[in-house]
């Protein structure tokens, strides 16, 4: 028995093993300084060795990813407090509900949701589309880890709260929020995390940009333009028909990956200090 | 010195009291009359409604689904279930003490203490000081945390936890203080500190405890009132309840013949 759950535990391993394995071996080779400082530009620079990156995407992903951060993490937060707080109110059971099913539906049509909302009356693609598009990624997933770490609060600390004379919301927020917090923080980054990595939202929402702004420290020039990300920039490499592009695209992965990895070991780190 | 010559005065009174779980069990048309500066033990078996009861004494059960509760609970002659009443206004005037010692975790001894003041808007810092010794002194717990009241609540022994629970409930300057079993997860030293607190509290407030244990009952309180059944029994002084009770199951609870 012992034996089939070890051989269980080797196939959940052995997939994460290679793609780490693959990623690196594949990409490792584009990785260099104009990886990092460089935008990426036409196809003939790579094909004729002139200097080209990824610094459009680098910069497009961190801007937009914190700015639907921003966005999503208050509302999540908002709507896991009426999840594991307000059990009484009407709306909980249909918020249940429909978060969960915000929570499955596919990310392609989330993206379609802010292209219609969105890039279609504004004209334009932007990161601020592709902001709102993985905002809404976040939301359930926010919104349920909200709730989770609510409900391991013990009720006797809200009763307490109440008989001192003081009002609900002024209970939670005081008392009951900052006993949840390393909870609350590991299921933003959580959220982060499986948001950085999709690429399918922001296809039809940020678009992508293969050039830095000119000014490429202002956040606004990614959010209010079409603008590169990670995830969708090594899909457009990807599929391109450039050898030099797909060794970029690898590249583009093992940033991703280590993203992701960092963002998930911080979470890790701030949960057990909190502890 | 000489007592001065006072009538006993109601603080709080129920009348036909119902707390109604939809399920059968709950308590049913309980009518009390709690004396000023008195402590009230209500005792009885486990299950007998004595918790239900005490909760509904500062509308606890309002956050809870499919609780009903009907009757009056007057305190000063007003109905706090009465239409308009803000439960928030009526628990800032009946504190309560729970099972369990519950400090707020991530808060100091300090913040602890003063957490009701200060989330209502008081800012002064020398008042919240001032509370807070005075809670901390009547809660019998000044001398042992005077020097770490910025240490975290979490620090304290059960005991002192629980004396730090009655310290924040006293800080708000309640006229009643409900106590649900406050020693039952204590040691029996901790258990003895908190019974000669009780005795001392009386002097400012309306103690009104639910106990599991007939010692204490007949040790710490002025009246008694025995739970059955969802039902008050039999009310009555406690030296009184304990050596001649009228009702044959008061006396049958009493002499540990059953509960």
């Amino acid at each position: 028995m012992l034996g089939l759950i070890i051989l269980a535990s080797l196939v959940v391993l052995v997939p994460l093993l290679i793609v780490i394995w693959y990623v690196v071996s594949q990409g490792v080779s584009a990785l260099n300084g104009d990886f990092f400082t460089k935008d990426l530009g036409g196809p003939t620079r790579a094909q004729f060795g002139q200097p080209t990156g990824m610094a459009q995407a680098i910069a497009g992903t961190f801007f937009i990813d914190l700015t639907a951060l921003l966005m999503a993490v208050p509302v999540g937060v908002g709507a896991g407090l009426m999840l594991a707080e307000y059990k009484e109110h009407p709306l909980n059971p249909l918020l249940r509900v429909m978060n969960d099913t915000l929570n499955g539906m596919p990310a392609i049509l989330k993206g379609l949701l802010i292209f219609t909302l969105v890039v279609r009356p504004t004209g334009t693609f932007s990161g601020f589309a592709g902001a709102l598009a993985l905002g809404v990624v976040m939301l359930p997933i926010i919104a349920r880890a909200t709730e989770g770490a609510l409900s391991l609060v013990p009720w006797s600390i809200r009763e307490a709260g109440l008989a001192l004379g003081l009002p609900r919301w002024r209970v939670i927020l005081a008392a009951v929020l900052p006993v949840a917090r390393p909870g609350l923080v590991t299921g933003v980054l959580i959220a982060f995390a499986r948001a950085a990595g999709e690429a399918a939202p922001l296809l039809l929402t940020s678009l992508g940009n293969n050039f830095l702004p000119r000014d490429p420290w202002n956040p606004l020039e990614y959010l209010t333009k079409a603008a590169d990300t990670l995830p969708q920039r090594l899909y457009a490499l990807a599929v391109s028909p450039y050898k030099q592009w797909h060794a970029m695209g690898w590249a583009a992965g093992i940033v991703l990956l280590a993203l992701v990895i960092v963002v998930f070991f911080v979470g890790r780190l701030l949960t057990r200090k909190a502890h | 010195m000489t007592e001065p010559a006072v009538t006993p005065r109601i603080r709080m009174r129920t009348h036909d009291l119902t707390v109604d779980y939809g399920n059968g069990r709950g308590v049913r048309d309980v009518s009390l009359a709690f004396e000023d500066r008195k402590v009230n033990a209500l005792i009885g078996p486990s299950g007998c409604g004595k918790t239900t009861f005490l909760r509904a004494l500062n509308r606890m059960h309002d956050l809870t689904r499919g609780v009903k509760v009907t009757g009056q609970a007057l305190l000063d002659g007003d109905d706090i279930y009465a239409a308009g009443v803000d439960p928030v206004t009526v628990r800032r005037r009946i504190g309560m003490v729970f099972q369990k010692p519950t400090p707020f975790p991530t808060m100091s001894i300090f913040d602890n203490v003063v957490a009701g003041q200060r989330l209502v808007g008081q800012r002064d810092r020398r008042k919240l000081a001032e509370t807070a010794e005075r809670s901390l002194r009547q809660a019998a717990l000044w001398d042992e945390v005077a020097d770490r009241l910025r240490s975290p609540a979490s620090c304290l022994s059960g005991g002192q936890q629980q004396r730090l629970s009655i310290a924040r409930a006293l800080a708000v300057d309640p006229d009643v203080l409900l106590m649900d079993e406050p020693t039952s997860s204590l040691d029996p030293a901790a258990t003895r500190r908190i019974e000669e607190l009780v005795g001392q509290l009386k002097q400012d407030v309306t103690i009104i405890i639910v106990t599991h244990n007939m010692q204490q009952a007949a040790r710490i309180s002025d009246v008694t009132s025995f739970f059955l059944d969802g039902s008050v029994i039999e009310s009555g002084a406690t030296d009184a309840m304990f050596t001649n009770p009228i009702d044959e199951r008061t006396e049958q609870y009493v002499t540990g013949r059953f509960g």
